[in-house]
C-alpha cells in the first residue's frame, strides 16, 4: 500500500498504456472478447485506483498533491513532474470514469482489429491522464501530442464512411495549434532563462527544488519588450492552440466531421475528454502564465464563447443527423464553459470546471446512446425514425434524462455548471452573459425538437418496429452514467468543495496580474547554455 | 432568521410524493412490467395523502405560533455554494406556502383519485397506468419544492421540474404527433419565461452581494427590500433604471410563461391535448398558479416598484379579456375551460400588480376548486361521450348524465360569479382592490374586471347550455351508451363541489361579514396572509363596496342571460350574428391567428436562417469549404510544387521540414 499510495498518480497514469503493450503480445489463439475484456479490465481498474486520488485529496489545501518529480532531463530543465490539484483531479476522475463506460457501451460495435482498437484506447487514456497530470511544460506538450496519434487511428480506421478526410482534417487543426503553442514555449522558455539564467520548464516549484518554475516568470505586457516576447502574443499563441481543441468558434469546423466519423467510443472519449484539453489548457497554462493579456482578451473571448452559444446552438437545431446534431451542442455547452472561466470570478470558474466535467457525462452519454440506435438500425438520420418510444420505452426514458442533463434542468448535473457560470458571467459582463442565458432557451428548443421527431408519434417506418429495447449491459452503462449526473445536480457539493481552493488560488492570480519583471544580470547567452547542457564542450 | 422555528416535518412534505414517484420510475425502467394496479393506486394516491396530512399537521404548528411570526424552516444542506454564491435545499412554511400546499396535497389528492377511475379507461396504444401514476407524482414534488423553496433557487428547481412533468403529461399519449408537439412547446415557452427568471436571479443575487447581504432567501432578500429599492443601474437605450423595477419585470416574465399571460399564453390552450386529470391538476389548479405565488412570495419588490406592479396588473387585465373573448367562440369543451383559465389568471395578476396580494391567493384558490370542479366535470362528460370533446356533437345530457350535471353546473355558477358562491366572493375582492388602488388607469382596469366577468358568465354559459341542454346531437351509437361515469370519478368531483359552493366563506369580505353575519373579523384568509403579503386596507364606504358588487352582480347576469337568449331561447341567433360579422366571428374563432402569427415570423425564419445562413453558407460553406479546405488545398498544392523540386518522397520530406522548421525557430531565439 505504501509503494502504491507514492506512486499512485503515475500507476493511475501509465495502468492503461501498460495493458496496451500487454496487448501487443502476439497471440492469435484468444477470441476478441478476450482482448475486450483485458481493456475493460484495465480501464475499471484505472478508474478504481483513481477512486483514491478522490478520497485521499485533501480538499482545503492549495498547490498540488500526489506530487511526484523525476529528473529526466535535468540540463534542460526536463522533469517527469506529475501533480493535482482540485481541478485536474475532476478531470481525471472523469476520464477513469468515462473510458470504461465507452468501452463498454460500444461493446459489440467494433468487429475489426479489435486487439488494435482496444491498444489505441487504452493508449489513448494514458495520453489523456497524463496531460493533466503534468507538471512540467514539456513532459505536457509530449502528452498532448501524443494523444493525437491514437485518436487519429481510431477517427482513421474505425470510422465512418468518410473517416480519412475526418481524421486527417483533425490531425492537422490540431496540429497547427500544437505548433503555434511550441513556439510560445519555446519563448517562455527563453523569458525564464533570461530572468533566472537557468533552464527550467516546471510549471510549478518542486518541494525541495531550488529555483524559480514558469509561474514565477515574468512575461512583459508590451511597451518596451520585443512584440514576440510579450504577454498578447504568447497568450494568443496558446489560445490558439486551445481554442481549436475546445473548440471554439470559428475552429470548430473539425469537430462535427470527426464526431460523425468516429466510431462511438471515439465519440465519447473526443467530445468527453478531448475536447477538456482545450477549456484545460486555458484554466492550467494560458490564463496563469498569461494573466494580463487573458483579462485584456476576455472580450474576445466573452463574443467567441457567446457566438459559440447561440451559433452552435442554432445550427444544432436544423441538423438532420442526431450525432452531428449533438456535436454541434458541444460546440455550444463548450461555450458556456469558457464564458464562465472568463468571467475570472470563483463563481464562474468553478461552474466552468465543473461544467467541463458535466458535458464530459452528458455528452458521453449521449453519444452512447446515438451509438446504441445505431448498432440497431444502421442510421441516425432523424428522419429515418419516429415513435421509438414505443418499441424501445427503456431507452426513451433514459435518453430523455440525459437530454434533460445536458439542457441544464434543476436537480440534474447539467444545471449546476450553467447557472453558477451565469451567475458569474452575470458579474463579469452583462452583455455577454444576458444573451448567454438565451442558449438555455435555444438549448431546450433543438433538444426537444429533435426528441419529439426520432421517439414520438406514430410508428410509420416499419424497420423501426421491431426494434429492441436496451439488453442488460446497456442498460448498466447507462445507470452508472446517471449516478454522478443525479450526484451533481443534487448535492454538488463535494465537487464545488474540491475546487474552492484551487479557483480561489487561481481568481486570485489572475486579480494579481502575475509576477512583475524583475531587472537581471545579464545571464550567459542561451545558445552557449544549450550547448553547455547537452554536455558538449565548446 | 428572525422569528423562525425550526420543523424538520417540512421535508416530508414534497420527499414522500418522490418516493413514490422514484419507486414508479425504477419499477418502470428496470423491471420492465407493471406493479399490479391496486399497489400503483395505493402508493400513488397514498403517498399525496399522507402529505396532505403531513401538511395539516404543519399548519397546526404553524397557527401555534403568534400572527407576526409564522415560520417553520427546515434547512436540509447546502445545495449550491461557490464563490460567494450559495443556496441551501431548504424549505420554508409561513400563511402563503401553508395555502399553496394545501391546495397543492388537498386538490392534488382527489386529482389522484379521480385518474384512478379516468385513466382506468384508456384503451390508447401508448397508455401506461404506472407511467401515468410516475409522473403526477413527480409533478406534485416538483410543485411542492416551489411552493416550499425557501430562496429562489429551490423555487426555481421546483419551477423547472413542474415544467417538465408538465411536458411529460401533455405528451402522455406521445404516439400522437399533435400531443407531442404540444408538449414540447409548453416547455420552450415556458423556458422563455425561465430566462426571465435567471436574469431576474442574477440582478438580485449582485445586488444583493453588493449590499454585502450576497443571498437569494426571501427573507434576507425582503429585508433587504428598502435598500434594495435604492439601487439602480443604466441600462443601454433606458438608460438609469431602478433595479427592483427591473428584477421585479424579470421576474414576471417567468410568471407570465408559467400561469400563461400574454404573450407567453398560447402553450396553455394546447396543453390541452393531455389527459383530462392533467389538465385539471397542472393547467387549472396549481402549476399555473406557480406564477401568482411567485408575485405574491415578492411582494415586497412590486411594492418597491410602482412601475412593475403596474405591469403586472396591466398585463393580467388584458390578459383576462383577451383570453376571454377568444373563450367565446371555442367549441372544444377543453378548450373552453383552457381559455378562461388564462383568463382568469389574469384576474389574479390584475389583483397582485393592484395590491390585492390576498385576493389574488384568494381567487388562486377557489379558483383551484371550481376550474379543478369543471375540468373533472368535462372529464366525466368526455368519459361519458366515450372520448367526444366537442360541445358541436353533445346537448342535451342534462338528463343523461344527471351527477355530472349537477356538479358541473355548480362549477358554472361559481366562476360566472353567482352570489354567495365562492367565486363571487374572490372575484369582488379583485375589482375591490383594482377600483381602490393607484395604478395608473386603475379605473379602466376595474372597467375591464367587470366586463370580462360577463364575457365569462356569458361563454360559460354559453358552454354550459351547449352541453346540457337542447337536442342531442350526438351520433346515435354514442348516444346509446351516454351513462354516468364510476362513483371513483365521480366522488372527488363532489367534494370539489361542495369546496366550490362553501370554499368563498373562508374568505368572506368584511362587507358582508359585517352586513349579513355580524362577523367581526370575516375575512380569515386575508388575515392569516397579512403578515407575509401586507395588504392594501381598502378604505372606503360600505355604500361605494355595495355598489361595486352590485356592478359586478349585473355585468356576469347579464352576460348570464345574454348566452340563455343566444343558446337556449332562440338558437338561430348565433348563426344569425356569424353572419353578420363574419369577420370578427373569425378572427375570435380564430384565436386571433397569434400562433399563426409567430410561426410564420418567428419561428419558421428562424429555422430557415439557421439552415441556409449559418449552417449552410457560414458553416459548411465558408469556414469548412473556403477557409478551411482551400487553405489546405493550396498548401498541399504548394506543398507538390516544392515536392517536385525536391525529388523526394512524403516522409522524408515532413521530416526534413519539421527539422528546419525547428532549426529557424531555435536559430531565431538565440540570435
Amino acid at each position: 500500500m505504501h509503494l502504491l499510495d507514492e506512486h499512485l498518480l503515475t500507476i493511475v497514469t501509465f495502468l492503461p498504456f501498460a495493458t496496451a503493450l500487454l496487448l501487443l503480445v502476439p497471440n492469435r489463439r484468444l477470441p476478441a472478447s478476450a482482448w475486450r475484456s483485458i481493456a475493460l479490465t484495465s480501464t475499471l481498474l484505472t478508474f478504481g485506483l483513481s477512486l483514491r486520488l478522490w478520497t485521499n485529496f485533501e480538499a482545503t489545501r492549495t498547490g498540488f498533491q500526489f506530487v511526484e518529480r523525476v529528473p529526466w532531463l535535468p540540463e534542460y530543465g526536463v522533469h517527469y513532474f506529475v501533480g493535482i490539484d482540485g481541478i485536474s483531479l475532476l478531470l481525471v476522475l472523469m476520464t477513469t470514469f468515462l473510458m470504461p463506460l465507452a468501452l463498454l457501451g460500444a461493446w459489440t460495435d467494433i468487429t475489426k482489429s479489435v486487439r488494435s482498437f482496444f491498444f489505441h484506447m487504452l493508449a489513448l487514456e494514458t495520453g489523456m491522464l497524463g496531460a493533466f497530470v503534468s507538471l512540467n511544460l514539456f513532459q505536457f506538450y509530449v502528452f498532448w501530442e501524443v494523444m493525437l496519434i491514437p485518436m487519429y487511428f481510431i477517427i482513421g480506421v474505425w470510422g465512418g464512411p468518410r473517416r480519412i478526410y475526418a481524421a486527417i482534417k483533425f490531425f492537422l487543426f490540431t496540429m497547427f495549434g500544437s505548433l503555434l503553442m511550441l513556439v510560445a514555449l519555446l519563448v517562455v522558455y527563453y523569458l525564464h532563462y533570461e530572468q533566472f539564467g537557468v533552464l527550467n520548464l516546471d510549471y510549478v516549484q518542486a518541494a525541495g527544488a531550488s529555483g524559480a518554475s514558469l509561474l514565477d516568470t515574468a512575461i512583459p505586457r508590451g511597451g518596451e519588450a520585443v512584440w514576440w516576447k510579450t504577454q498578447t502574443w504568447l497568450f494568443a499563441a496558446f489560445a490558439l492552440a486551445f481554442a481549436i481543441k475546445v473548440p471554439m468558434v470559428p475552429f470548430h469546423t473539425w469537430l462535427p466531421d470527426a464526431h460523425v466519423e468516429a466510431p462511438t467510443a471515439g465519440s465519447v472519449v473526443l467530445a468527453g475528454v478531448l475536447l477538456k484539453m482545450g477549456t484545460y489548457g486555458f484554466v492550467r497554462f494560458a490564463l496563469p502564465l498569461f494573466p494580463d493579456a487573458a483579462v485584456t482578451a476576455a472580450p474576445v473571448i466573452f463574443s467567441l464563447a457567446l457566438i459559440g452559444i447561440i451559433y452552435g446552438s442554432l445550427v444544432a437545431m436544423v441538423q438532420s443527423d442526431i450525432k452531428k446534431l449533438v456535436a454541434y451542442s458541444s460546440v455550444a455547452h463548450l461555450g458556456f464553459v469558457m464564458l464562465g472561466m472568463f468571467a475570472f470570478n470563483a463563481e464562474g470558474l468553478e461552474g466552468s470546471v465543473l461544467q467541463m466535467v458535466n458535458h464530459g457525462l452528458s455528452t458521453g452519454a449521449l453519444f452512447l446512446l446515438v451509438g446504441m440506435l445505431y448498432e440497431r438500425r444502421h442510421t441516425r438520420e432523424i428522419a429515418d425514425f419516429g415513435g421509438v418510444a414505443k418499441p424501445m420505452p427503456v431507452y426513451a426514458a433514459l435518453f430523455g434524462i440525459v437530454m434533460m442533463s445536458s439542457i441544464g434542468l434543476p436537480g440534474l448535473n447539467g444545471f449546476v455548471g450553467e447557472f453558477l457560470i451565469l451567475v458569474g458571467a452575470f458579474a463579469a459582463d452583462p452583455r455577454f452573459a444576458v444573451p448567454a442565458t438565451l442558449g438555455v432557451v435555444l438549448a431546450a428548443a433543438y433538444m426537444l425538437w429533435m426528441y419529439r421527431r426520432v421517439f414520438f408519434g406514430p410508428v410509420e417506418n416499419p424497420e423501426n418496429r421491431g426494434l429492441i429495447d436496451l439488453n442488460l449491459r446497456e442498460k448498466a452503462v447507462m445507470v452508472a452514467l446517471l449516478v454522478p449526473m443525479v450526484w451533481i445536480g443534487v448535492y454538488p457539493k463535494p465537487f464545488l468543495g474540491r475546487l474552492h481552493a484551487s479557483v480561489t488560488e487561481l481568481v486570485h492570480r489572475v486579480e494579481q496580474g502575475g509576477p512583475a519583471a524583475t531587472a537581471e544580470g545579464d545571464p550567459a547567452p542561451l545558445a552557449a547554455t544549450l550547448v553547455a547542457a547537452s554536455g558538449e564542450h565548446p | 432568521m428572525v422569528g423562525s422555528s425550526e420543523s424538520e416535518l417540512l421535508r416530508l412534505i414534497p420527499a414522500l410524493p418522490l418516493l413514490a414517484a422514484l419507486f414508479h420510475g425504477i419499477v418502470l425502467s428496470l423491471v420492465r412490467r407493471e406493479s399490479p394496479r391496486v399497489f400503483v393506486i395505493g402508493l400513488s394516491c397514498g403517498a399525496v395523502l399522507a402529505s396532505f396530512v403531513v401538511s395539516v399537521i404543519a399548519l397546526f404548528q404553524l397557527v401555534e405560533l403568534p400572527p407576526d411570526a409564522r415560520v417553520l424552516v427546515d434547512g436540509v444542506y447546502t445545495w449550491i455554494g461557490a464563490g460567494r454564491f450559495s443556496a441551501e435545499l431548504a424549505f420554508q412554511l409561513d400563511p402563503l406556502s401553508a395555502v399553496m400546499i394545501l391546495v397543492v396535497t388537498g386538490v392534488g389528492a382527489l386529482i389522484h383519485i379521480y385518474s384512478v377511475g379516468y385513466m382506468d379507461d384508456d384503451k390508447r396504444d401508448d397508455k401506461g397506468f404506472q407511467r401515468f401514476f410516475c409522473y403526477l407524482n413527480l409533478f406534485t414534488t416538483a410543485m411542492l419544492l416551489l411552493v416550499l423553496g425557501d430562496n429562489l433557487l429551490v423555487m426555481f428547481l421546483g419551477w423547472e421540474g413542474v415544467g417538465l412533468c408538465s411536458y411529460l403529461l401533455i405528451g402522455f399519449w406521445y404516439g400522437d404527433e399533435f400531443n407531442a408537439y404540444c408538449g414540447s412547446k409548453a416547455f420552450i415557452v415556458n423556458r422563455i419565461g425561465d430566462f426571465g427568471f435567471l436574469i431576474g436571479i442574477f440582478l438580485l443575487f449582485w445586488a444583493m452581494a453588493d449590499l454585502g447581504a450576497a443571498s437569494v432567501d426571501f427573507r434576507d432578500l425582503a429585508a433587504q427590500a428598502g435598500a434594495l429599492a435604492g439601487k439602480s443601474l443604466a441600462l443601454p437605450l433606458f438608460g438609469e433604471v431602478r433595479l427592483v423595477t427591473l428584477a421585479a419585470i424579470s421576474l414576471f416574465v417567468g410568471a407570465c410563461g408559467k400561469s400563461a399571460q400574454l404573450p407567453l399564453y398560447m402553450w396553455l390552450p394546447d396543453a390541452m391535448a393531455g389527459p383530462t386529470p392533467v389538465s385539471a391538476l397542472i393547467h387549472a389548479a396549481t402549476m399555473v398558479n406557480a406564477g401568482v405565488y411567485m408575485v405574491a412570495r415578492l411582494s415586497f419588490l412590486y411594492e418597491a416598484s410602482p412601475v412593475a406592479a403596474a405591469v403586472v396588473a396591466w398585463v393580467g387585465g388584458l390578459t383576462a379579456l383577451f383570453a376571454a373573448t377568444i373563450a367565446v367562440a371555442q367549441t372544444d369543451i377543453k378548450k373552453v375551460l383552457a381559455y378562461s383559465t388564462v383568463s382568469q389568471l389574469g384576474y389574479m395578476f390584475l389583483a397582485a400588480g393592484t395590491a390585492g396580494y390576498t385576493a389574488a391567493i384568494f381567487h388562486l384558490m377557489t379558483h383551484a376548486f371550481f376550474k379543478a370542479l369543471l375540468f373533472l366535470g368535462a372529464g366525466a362528460v368526455i368519459l361519458s361521450m366515450h372520448h367526444e370533446q366537442d360541445t358541436d356533437k353533445m346537448g342535451g345530457l342534462w338528463s343523461r348524465i344527471p351527477r355530472t350535471h349537477a356538479v358541473f353546473l355548480i362549477g358554472v355558477l361559481a366562476i360566472a360569479g353567482f352570489p354567495g358562491l365562492s367565486g363571487f366572493f374572490s372575484k369582488d375582492e379583485i375589482l375591490l382592490a383594482a377600483f381602490t388602488s393607484h395604478v395608473p388607469g386603475h379605473m379602466a382596469l376595474w372597467g375591464i374586471g367587470v366586463l370580462t366577468a360577463g364575457i365569462t358568465a356569458f361563454y360559460m354559459g354559453r358552454l354550459y347550455i351547449r352541453t346540457f341542454h337542447g337536442e342531442c346531437r350526438a351520433s346515435r351509437e354514442v348516444q346509446d351508451h351516454i351513462e354516468d361515469p364510476t362513483e371513483t370519478v365521480l366522488w372527488p368531483l363532489y367534494v370539489l363541489a361542495g369546496l366550490s359552493a362553501v370554499g368563498g366563506f373562508i374568505g368572506l369580505p368584511q362587507l358582508y361579514g359585517d352586513a349579513i353575519f355580524g362577523l367581526p373579523d370575516s375575512n380569515s384568509l386575508a388575515l392569516f396572509l397579512e403578515p407575509v403579503v401586507g395588504g392594501a386596507h381598502h378604505e372606503i364606504a360600505h355604500s361605494t363596496e355595495w355598489l361595486l358588487a352590485f356592478a359586478a352582480v349585473a355585468s356576469a347576469g347579464t352576460g348570464g342571460a345574454l348566452s340563455w337568449l343566444f343558446y337556449y331561447r332562440q338558437p338561430d341567433l348565433p348563426l344569425r350574428f356569424r353572419e353578420s360579422a363574419s369577420g370578427l366571428w373569425r378572427l375570435v374563432e380564430g384565436k386571433y391567428w397569434v400562433d399563426e402569427a409567430i410561426d410564420a415570423s418567428l419561428v419558421r425564419p428562424l429555422v430557415t436562417v439557421s439552415d441556409r445562413v449559418l449552417y449552410r453558407t457560414l458553416d459548411a460553406g465558408l469556414i469548412d469549404r473556403v477557409a478551411v479546405d482551400g487553405t489546405a488545398n493550396s498548401v498541399m498544392g504548394a506543398a507538390k510544387g516544392v515536392f517536385r523540386h525536391l525529388q523526394t518522397g512524403l516522409t522524408q520530406s515532413y521530416i526534413f521540414l519539421m527539422i528546419l522548421g525547428t532549426l529557424a525557430v531555435v536559430g531565431w531565439l538565440v540570435r
